[in-house]
């Protein structure tokens, strides 16, 4: 700052502001090298999946792991068809999307069309708890309060147990209502008042503005928010590893105990498997597997957004 | 909500020719579907607090939180479990910021927002908050845990987990408060002659303090509440005694819960019960912390 004052005609930096201009550079520079750390850290997760999947598949081959219906890795004499967890996996994911897909879309016309500023004055911050409830949280809820008093009593095919593919389904469902809310409301938010105000104009009624107009001008960002939503139900791994029982059963129904492929890899680090062991190499096979399909859909997400969206004005 | 409602159908009443009753009765079925939805997310609140609070009282007491584990679930303690929390938190909390800030400054204000190299670090982050956490876990047993590091099952392990989980969302909460910051302050500031790191220390960087608190709470309420990558890197055992350093065994309070939630005997279950809600007291004033920051510095410029 004192270069200002001893500021001569020229206008070349003085000898302080030189020798300031040559520490930026090196801020500059270190502040860089922060910048891509991040870089290093996807780099890193990738590095660490791919050599273990590498040597699994060389110990168990493709055929075994995806052909197979018996999932026992941590068993003597062990399986490894991974089936039983993709199917898993699906089932608490189709569950936990029927109830947050329309279940946030829902809230989210409610906020942004119904809903007065009192009532959102009180709404809002409720969800936002929601939204900060850590999943531990919710898993001990499954298990307290969903499994006994509501998956049992609603799925009326088979028996519910106390573990349950449905139960935890639920519970993740409820976990991720706030987020697919949040998600919908901005998609919503994107769409020009103009357009509604016009629906309104035509005597269209709320129900009709909101189903007609709204979710239709609206619909690559509420299709990009659901697609997110599948892929954090896909990635959950605390509730569905206290909730669903972490038996891989080959089955469709969901009143059974099922896993998934995060709360297996849970499960399997629980054991402690010591490096380079068929168990911990099963760890990196299913977490590649996990992180591939992810990775998948948040890309198709994203996707979504920038190819099919409607731009006005 | 329902005065609303009723005007409305009263209009509607109106045009006799463009209103059939059909069409109000799909509006009312409509807002209660909507009801419905709002009804359970709000519910589902309230129920988890309750059946916590109801399961958990019982053990709610000071034995609760000085109290190490026990086989005797009425002298059961997590004290082990807060102050491993504490450790973690704490330890990946400073760091994150450290690294957030830096990088956040970078790509607001010295990259060009268009450059090969920023567009590469902001899609990085994207992918990196789209990472299931269980996945950080795996970097977290390969590398850390094992490896090349080989830090063993420590604080040290989780705190660098942890770090790497809640950086996405560091960064992009410091480079919004950074955006928020008007850039006549950076001009005013190049006007009298400041260099760009004078004018982005003494100037950009204080106006964004509280934008970046506020993120940086949030950061560190998901790191206390995590759990599915502490699973795969030892924290879900007994330990009774508290961490003395960064190499030291640890759990920390959402692996206890699970660890309680997961016993046969219903007593233990109850101090799993007592210990989500000294979590959830915790997170509550975090947050509330966040507010308070939030409301106090609200500028507008």
């Amino acid at each position: 700052m004192n270069s200002v004052a001893t500021e001569k005609v020229s206008l070349q930096p003085s000898g302080l502001k030189a020798r300031q201009q040559r520490i930026e550079v090196v801020i500059k520079f270190v502040l860089a090298i922060i910048a891509a750390s991040g870089v290093l850290i996807t780099t890193g997760v990738v590095l660490a999946l791919v050599r273990p999947t590498i040597d699994f598949f060389q110990l168990v081959g493709f055929d075994e792991f995806f052909l197979s219906t018996e999932w026992f890795p941590l068993y003597e004499p062990p399986d490894y068809g991974v089936w039983p967890l993709v199917i898993g996996t699906f089932t608490v994911m189709l569950i936990a999307v029927i109830i947050a897909v329309p279940g946030g879309l829902a809230v989210a016309f409610f906020l942004s069309e119904y809903a007065s500023p009192k009532v959102k004055r009180i709404l809002k911050p409720l969800l936002e708890i929601l939204a900060g409830v850590p999943t531990v949280v919710f898993g001990f809820f499954a298990l307290n309060f969903i499994a006994p008093n509501v998956a049992r009593k609603i799925w009326v095919f088979s028996d519910v147990g106390f573990y349950s593919a449905l139960a935890a389904g639920i519970t993740v469902g409820l976990m991720i209502l706030p987020m697919m809310t949040t998600l919908a409301e901005d998609a919503m938010a994107a769409v020009p008042r103009a357009l509604v105000d016009g629906a309104y104009a035509l005597g269209a009624t709320k129900r009709e503005a909101c189903t007609g107009v709204i979710l239709q001008a609206g619909l690559s960002g509420i299709i990009a928010a659901g697609v997110i939503a599948m892929s954090r139900a896909i990635g959950e791994t605390t509730i569905v590893l206290l909730a669903a029982g972490n038996t891989a059963n080959f089955s469709f129904d969901p009143g059974v105990p099922m896993q998934t492929m995060s709360s297996f890899i849970g499960f399997a680090g629980l054991g402690d498997q010591p490096t380079g062991s068929t168990g911990y190499m099963t760890i990196f096979a299913v977490g590649s597997m996990l992180f591939v399909i992810t990775f998948g859909l948040n890309i198709f997400s994203r996707r979504i957004v920038t190819r099919f969206r409607e731009v006005y004005e | 909500m329902s005065t609303t409602v009723i005007t409305e159908s009263r209009f509607s009443a109106d045009l006799k020719d463009s209103t059939s009753s059909s069409r109000k009765f799909r509006d009312k079925i409509f807002l209660m579907g909507l009801w419905l939805a709002t009804l359970i997310g709000v519910l589902t609140l309230f129920f988890l607090v309750l059946s916590t609070l109801l399961k958990g009282y019982t053990r709610l007491n000071l034995s609760l939180i000085t109290n190490f584990p026990s086989p005797f679930p009425e002298d059961a303690g997590i004290q082990a479990a807060i102050f491993g929390s504490l450790w973690v938190v704490v330890t990946s909390g400073v760091v994150s910021l450290f690294i957030a800030l830096g990088s956040a400054i970078y790509l607001e204000e010295f990259a060009s927002q268009t450059s090969r190299f920023n567009r590469l670090i902001s899609i990085n982050i994207q992918t990196l908050a789209g990472v299931p956490s269980i996945v950080f876990g795996i970097l977290g047993l390969a590398f850390v845990a094992r490896g090349w590091l080989d830090w063993g099952f420590s604080v040290g392990t989780a705190s660098a987990v942890l770090t790497m989980m809640v950086l996405p969302v560091m960064i992009v909460s410091a480079r919004e408060a950074l955006k928020a910051v008007p850039s006549s302050l950076r001009e005013g500031s190049y006007a009298l002659g400041a260099t760009k790191w004078q004018s982005i220390s003494k100037q950009v960087l204080p106006a964004a303090i509280p934008g970046i608190a506020t993120g940086s709470i949030l950061g560190v309420s998901r790191a206390l509440g995590e759990s599915a990558p502490l699973i795969l890197l030892g924290a879900l055992a007994y330990v009774s005694s508290n961490p003395s350093g960064l190499s030291s065994d640890y759990t920390v309070l959402p692996l206890v819960i699970m660890k309680y939630t997961q016993e046969a005997q219903d007593e233990f279950r109850a101090v799993g019960a007592a210990a989500i809600i000294v979590l959830l007291l915790l997170l509550v004033s975090l947050n509330l912390l966040a507010i308070v920051i939030r409301d106090r510095s609200r500028k507008s410029w």
